[in-house]
């Protein structure tokens, strides 16, 4: 009898401390609320689009150009919605390039329903889980980078990308370098993240398609500094192209490591070395290094705009900055059509979802934008650059389109 | 089999070099275990910090233009030199500070508060690094990058030409110095007969008028200045370091310490030897060993699987009876 009490006693505490935490929440919900009732007699209905990309970490670079990106064409956009009575405003989430941080920030913007879209993210293995998460609150999301074949495959109605698919990427870089390098032998090295090892794979079957032989395929471990070991394979198996697929961490020391090594294969990988990382971390000898990348060269084909961008950031675009510009345009350009075919109130989650994926043939600064059923970007296409010497970018030295 | 033993001589020479930071990593972690049965777990993040510093000296000084005023070799023995001093002085400081007002607790106390200082040390580092550039991944320059060639071709026509940095060799002289100096001071010196009492019995020494608490932050100095220089002897041969490099490095050089037999020195350093060996033999074989279906990824698998190995036949680690004293 006595410790049934005590059993009781617990169950009430533990009651009470529920009771105490809902109330909490409870409270915390209300001013909110009340945050944005205020804002709306100030400025209008709040608009909030989340940004989720690695704002710390190994891809931070990247990362922060996504936000700026997405920063500038919001800003672009306030006067538009202000006249509609809404105010624009960017919430900025740092995923860390971590699957378990992406998905708990996807729960956490998801909650907010000032939130109406999401631009990100980054990396491939991010977008993939927290996708579940936004599908599960109607939440769409456009990503400017990912480019793995799942991240659409799953057929999510939230899972849009402005960019190409790692199975266009793949070929494409292939396709350049066998018909156009007439690399004969070629070895892959992989880093085992979803992004890295399904371009890999892609570039693998494509390049046995045009008639080249991969004569090794190996993976490496992200994180680690000495990749000496696959190096000394890649020595003694003669190669005439080395193809990579993973992040600029791994790619500019393998670039270095192998001209220690005395190989004279120049090393190919994909969007992920499109990083001014590439060339602090390798120097002078990243010299020769190709990378496909999904993002063409905005400072070349749009001075005007990366002058803006110049100018607003003081720091000069990376490749993603365009393309998370056009995703939140994109974005933007939905939502203010759900809300005039709305009669002027901003429509539930799901209304904006559809307009998201119906955008058919928009001009946006880097790429035409038009969505298929999957959220794949009919017009995307892969650019093809080369390091010239310790800077970056590259110089673009092809294009291919599907 | 012929492509295994053609590039021998190049997996020797790389695997030579990593066992070499595993081995002086291994001695800070087999030092404290010797003396205080503790698992310093942030020892690993003392090497990270002791390569950022080293880094942070190298470019200070390039950007003043002191560098090019002193010979490479005095430049860089500075460098160790500062590092080590800084390291030290952050080990003794951590021991002060996480370990000592717990050294009656539990083990499981310490072990904790030690991930606790690793974790801190992590993000201290991460914060300044990204405060100056922006971006915690650093690169730097590297002091002896030239490369020349060994010709083992000559001595067999099976062995292929390996190709050393000369930095390479530098980490070899440089790990054999400290480890030789280190081992000379444990066995010869007045101080080195307190540690190995101290390890032996710390009740016992204290009674002998051995003064137990000096002997402990002499131990987490040595241990630490050495992880230190090996940080800088990291950078220089990778030539970019990150906040996070301390993490695999430090489980890997543990691993090192256990393989040798924990709390013995000429066991870590045989063991760091031996798991980078092993690591740089598996990266470039295992692809050809199992033709193709297990790749360079499992290297770590196949170099932890032969310390479980060990550890089964013998679980005390290869030099754990061989040798009776401890530090």
């Amino acid at each position: 009898m006595k410790s049934k009490g005590i059993g009781k006693g617990k169950g009430l505490a533990a009651i009470v401390l529920v009771m105490a935490l809902a109330a909490g929440c409870g409270s915390g919900n209300g001013n909110s609320s009340s945050n944005q009732e205020s804002g709306a007699k100030s400025g209008g209905q709040v608009i909030k689009i989340a940004s989720q990309s690695p704002l710390s970490g190994g891809s931070s670079i990247q990362g922060e150009a996504i936000k700026l990106g997405a920063q500038l064409s919001l800003d672009d956009h306030k006067d538009e919605f202000s006249k509609l009575g809404f105010t624009l405003e960017l919430v900025p989430y740092d995923d860390q390039s971590d699957a378990k941080k992406g998905v708990a920030n996807a729960e956490q913007i998801g909650a907010d329903q000032a939130v109406v879209g999401v631009i990100g993210h980054l990396n491939s293995g991010v977008s993939i889980p927290s996708s579940v998460v936004y599908e599960k609150y109607n939440l769409p999301m456009i990503s400017p980078a990912s480019t793995a074949t799942e991240f659409t495959d799953r057929k999510l109605k939230v899972a849009n990308r402005v960019v190409a698919r790692d199975d266009f990427q793949g070929p494409a870089g292939a396709q350049y370098a066998v018909k156009t390098l007439n690399a004969k032998n070629i070895f892959v090295i992989q880093d085992k993240t979803a992004y890295g090892q399904g371009l890999a794979e892609a570039f693998r079957d494509a390049a046995k398609e045009a008639g080249a032989s991969i004569v090794g395929y190996e993976g490496i471990t992200v994180g680690e500094k000495d990749f000496n070991g696959v190096l000394t394979t890649v020595q003694s198996k003669k190669p005439d192209l080395i193809f990579f697929g993973g992040m600029y961490a791994e790619g500019a020391l393998l670039v270095k490591q192998a001209k220690d090594k005395g190989i004279t294969a120049p090393l190919m990988g994909g969007d992920a070395l499109d990083s001014s990382g590439m060339a602090d971390i390798a120097g002078p000898d990243v010299a020769g290094t190709l990378y496909s990348s999904v993002a063409g060269d905005i400072t070349k084909s749009n001075k005007e705009w990366a002058d803006s961008y110049q100018a607003k950031f003081s720091k000069g675009p990376e490749g993603y900055s365009v393309y998370a510009y056009d995703s939140m345009s994109v974005m933007l350009a939905a939502v203010k059509k759900s809300i005039e075919d709305n009669g002027g109130k901003l429509p539930a989650r799901e209304k904006i979802r559809d307009a998201v994926r119906a955008t058919k043939d928009f001009e946006g600064v880097a790429t035409k934008v038009s969505f298929d059923d999957k959220g794949d970007n009919k017009y995307a296409k892969v650019f093809i650059y080369k390091f010239e010497g310790a800077s970056y970018p590259g110089s673009m030295i092809s294009e291919v389109s599907q | 089999m012929n492509d295994i033993l053609h590039t021998l001589p190049q997996v020797l020479i790389d695997g030579l070099a990593l066992g070499a930071i595993y081995a002086v990593v291994a001695l800070g972690y087999t030092m404290v275990y010797g003396i205080l049965e503790l698992i310093n777990f942030a020892h690993g993040e003392i090497f990270m910090t002791g390569a950022f510093v080293g880094t942070a000296v190298l470019l200070a000084a390039q950007g003043t233009g002191l560098a090019a005023s002193l010979p490479p070799w005095l430049f860089y023995l500075l460098i160790m030199l500062i590092a080590m001093m800084f390291t030290g002085a952050l080990g003794v400081g951590i021991e002060r500070v996480a370990y000592r007002p717990l050294r009656k607790a539990p083990k499981l106390i310490s072990l904790i508060a030690a991930f606790g200082v690793s974790f801190v040390l992590q993000d201290v580092v991460r914060f300044i690094a990204e405060l100056r550039t922006g971006n915690y991944i650093v690169s730097s320059s590297s002091l002896y990058g030239e490369r020349m060639s060994l010709p083992a071709s000559s001595i067999s026509s099976l062995f292929g030409d390996a190709t050393v940095k000369t930095n390479t060799l530098i980490i070899l002289g440089a790990a054999l110095l400290l480890m030789v100096a280190l081992d000379r001071f444990v066995n010869r010196s007045k101080w080195g007969v307190a540690m190995r009492a101290v390890a032996q019995d710390r009740e016992t020494a204290s009674l002998m008028s051995i003064n137990v608490n000096k002997v402990i932050v002499l131990t987490f100095f040595i241990g630490s200045a050495l992880g230190g220089a090996t940080g800088v002897l990291f950078a220089q041969q990778y030539g970019t370091i990150d906040p996070y490099i301390g993490f695999i490095l430090g489980m890997k050089a543990f691993t090192a310490a256990v393989l040798g037999g924990i709390g013995n020195i000429r066991g870590a350093m045989f063991g760091g030897f031996v798991i980078g060996i092993l690591e740089m033999f598996a990266s470039s074989n295992l692809g050809t060993l199992t033709g193709g279906s297990f790749g360079a990824e499992y290297k770590d698998v196949f170099a932890f699987s032969i310390l479980i190995i060990v550890l089964i036949f013998k679980p005390e680690g290869l030099f754990g009876r061989a040798v009776k004293e401890k530090v």
